[in-house]
């Protein structure tokens, strides 16, 4: 069993735990392989979406991740902007608790927002993506598909490139590989990298031929537009040639190297198109594995124990 | 809430009085008649006067914090002018001074005339400060002599910093005539974009955007040598960082006419404390760095900041039980003010009681041009009763105000005003 209560971050978070949380991932994953995907797990367990901003792999995944494990499942959904004049956070979640679930899955674009919620509710909490702050059931499923490619985490070489700065997928990576003993190297503009990262045990490197010649994978994540927008990024040719992982770049360093992306893609912007789809990138893998990690997580906060667990 | 009026006579016996105008400290008694002081030390004074005992607490001035706001006009469900009366009374304070950030903002000479009417029902004396621009529009100059004859003690637009530098001079200029400070809350709007908490290590962590200093301390430059070159009264209000620290020393080695205050919670909490995410501690300017807060304090120590003032901003329970982002800035501050000063300054820091006292009573009052030789016959009585040994922890039930953000539930508290006497109204602490 797990030693926290929630999974609201990976920030401090038991490396034995993670490790439980991708070991029994695994096993869910060979569920997914089978003809009938589905096991009775948390039957009776019910469990809300409460998705304030909006996603469409994320709440699928654990949609999907739901229903393989039989848990009665019901969606919310509201704009940031509704939730702002009308109803206020505390009493839509004190509304939805009283209806008697179990467990709440959220995502929401303020930092913090699943602590503040836990203050609000008894439900277990499953940060789902708070804002610029942690998506830790991302960075578990991307530590799941580094383990499954190199069979250990431990002094591997990752890198992450791009916006670091407005990624809460970057910091749940940052704060879960560290955990787990990886060395990790950032890369990206330098207004795209806070400044103020003293005690992250991370190193940043703005050249991104010497990440790649160093790397043993990189998680390359989604540029923004809207970021182009404001200016951080001067034009898209401009981040390519800089930041892209291109192909022209990858024949050059002409090495192994495993390529991540938590989508949804800009095909010729960060990544290329043939890269995306090259024996390299697992981005698919990690598709599939997101179902499995977020089967782990839910089987393993809301009640199951591992000596129930019927998947063989 | 025990608030009564004063007895016709009413003496305040055997108490350490501390006179923190003419700095003196004596042990003695305090006849106040008609709500005003009619004898103190040695006299005579009839026999059906209401004797207090004060033995083994301290006499002093009623505090003063020149910054407060009680939201009236507009938002009187989050403070009126009278609970934050009661707010400051627990607090030991007798005068304050309203920022116009109310709805609408103080910024003709009619509203200030409706403070003023609203505050004679008040128990203690409340000061309109005025809008420096119209609507707090930072364009158009509002009727700053017209609000100023009807009582307007200084001019902010506060909440809504001044961010065109020629406005500001402008505003500081044409303030040179009336002789009041010029309040600017000084953050650089640009470079506070989005920011919600200091920007660092900790705000990295958290994922919340940061508010660099930087963003005070340009603004504070440039506001400084705006006040140097038009020779009016610059108040700096509520301080945050070590480098506006910097900025404010170095000119007051050449400016006699700059002022800075600073707030409780600046002094109390450091960036640290966010980790919570505790809504009541989102504040503008944002709770810095420990190198921040000690370099406030050692600020305060050296006289680079003139005073304390609490900022006192109160809001709906609904405005912070919310997420970090979509909370309201501001946290109540009057009724913990003395039990947190003290002990950061006093105990922590070495500050003594008499230095202390001043930073709450005769330094913000003659920043605002107010009286400050309070302990003379025939003076209305401003007095707070205090004991400074007190150990307390604060809870709700001391909150006086109409909200309850404060971040100091549960905190231990060193120092607590007893009695408040004001406009000849007498406030006991339970």
């Amino acid at each position: 069993m797990l030693k926290q209560k929630h999974l609201l971050g990976l920030e401090n978070y038991p490396a034995e735990d993670i490790q439980t949380i991708i070991n029994t991932a695994f096993n869910f994953r060979e569920v997914l392989e089978r003809p009938i995907k589905k096991v009775p797990s948390l039957q009776g367990v019910t469990i809300v979406n409460l998705f304030f901003e909006n996603s469409t792999r994320t709440k699928i995944s654990f949609e999907l991740a739901q229903k393989r494990l039989s848990a009665d499942t019901i969606n919310f959904s509201a704009s940031s902007s509704s939730l702002k004049k009308g109803e206020s956070f505390k009493d839509t979640a004190q509304n939805i608790e009283a209806m008697k679930i179990d467990a709440v899955v959220i995502r929401h674009p303020t930092p913090g927002a699943s602590k503040n919620l836990t203050e609000f509710i008894d439900s277990i909490i499953i940060n789902a993506g708070d804002g610029t702050h942690e998506h830790p059931t991302q960075a578990i499923l991307d530590m799941m598909s580094l383990y499954e490619k190199f069979g250990r985490l431990n002094n591997l070489k990752v890198g992450i490139i791009g916006d670091i700065a407005h990624s809460r997928v970057a910091l749940s990576n940052i704060y879960g590989l560290t955990i787990m003993g990886a060395k990790v190297k950032l890369c990206g503009p330098p207004n795209l990298i806070p400044p103020f990262l003293d005690d992250l045990d991370v190193e940043v490197n703005h050249n991104i031929d010497d990440v790649i010649e160093w790397a043993d994978a990189l998680n390359v994540l989604r540029i923004q537009r809207e970021r182009m927008g404001r200016s951080l990024i001067p034009s898209a040719r401009e981040y390519r040639e800089k930041f892209g992982i291109t192909q022209e770049r990858l024949n050059y360093h002409n090495k192994n190297i495993v390529i991540m992306h938590p989508g949804p893609i800009n095909r010729g912007i960060e990544i290329d198109g043939s890269v995306a789809d090259s024996e390299s990138a697992i981005i698919l893998d990690q598709v599939l594995n997101g179902v499995a990690s977020r089967m782990a997580i839910l089987y393993l906060l809301c009640g199951g124990k591992s000596n129930e667990m019927e998947v063989k | 809430m025990d608030i009564k009026a004063l007895s016709k006579n009413t003496v305040l016996e055997n108490g350490q009085i501390i006179d923190p105008y003419n700095k003196k400290m004596f042990k003695g008694d305090i006849w106040i008649k008609d709500g005003k002081i009619a004898g103190i030390d040695n006299f005579n004074f009839p026999k059906s006067s209401k004797i207090i005992d004060c033995s083994g607490k301290i006499i002093t001035h009623g505090f003063c914090d020149l910054h407060v706001h009680f939201r009236e006009p507009g938002n009187e469900a989050k403070e009126t002018l009278y609970t934050g009366s009661l707010a400051a009374m627990s607090g030991g304070f007798t005068r304050v001074c309203v920022m116009p950030n109310t709805n609408p903002p103080l910024d003709s000479p009619e509203s200030i005339t409706f403070i003023n009417e609203k505050a004679e029902e008040c128990p203690i004396y409340i000061h309109p400060i005025g809008a420096i621009t119209k609507n707090q529009n930072g364009t158009n100059l509002t009727e700053m002599g017209l609000m100023y004859d009807q009582g307007a003690v200084a001019f902010s637009d506060d909440g809504l910093p001044l961010q065109d530098g020629a406005m500001m001079r402008i505003a500081l200029e044409y303030s040179t005539m009336l002789g009041v400070p010029v309040i600017n809350h000084a953050e650089d709007e640009c470079l506070r974009s989005n920011g919600v908490m200091h920007e660092g290590k900790i705000s990295a962590r958290l994922g919340l955007q940061g508010n660099p200093d930087l963003a005070e301390s340009a603004m504070v430059h440039r506001d400084l040598e705006l006040a140097e070159f038009t020779g009016a009264k610059l108040h700096v209000p509520h301080v945050s960082s070590e480098k506006a620290v910097t900025h404010i020393s170095q000119m007051k080695l050449k400016n006699k006419n700059v002022t800075a205050e600073v707030t409780p919670h600046h002094l109390y909490f450091n960036d640290e404390a966010l980790i919570s995410y505790n809504t009541n501690l989102k504040v503008a300017p944002p709770i810095r760095t420990e190198k921040d807060r000690t370099s406030l304090i050692q600020a305060v120590k050296t006289g680079i900041i003139d005073c304390i003032a609490t900022d006192h901003a109160p809001h709906r329970k609904e405005d912070k039980e919310t997420t970090f982002d979509f909370a309201s800035f501001g946290m109540i501050g009057l009724e913990s003010c003395f039990g947190i000063v003290n002990k950061i300054l006093g105990r922590d820091s070495g500050i003594g009681l008499n230095d202390l006292i001043s930073l709450l009573t005769v330094n913000p009052r003659s920043i605002m041009g107010f009286n400050n030789d309070l302990f003379i016959i025939g003076t209305p009585a401003e007095i707070t009763v205090l004991d400074p040994k007190c150990d307390w922890v604060f809870q709700k039930n001391h909150v006086k105000s109409k909200s309850i953000n404060s971040p100091y539930f549960g905190h231990h508290l060193k120092g607590k005003v007893l009695i408040t006497i004001s406009r000849g109204k007498i406030y006991y602490q339970e």
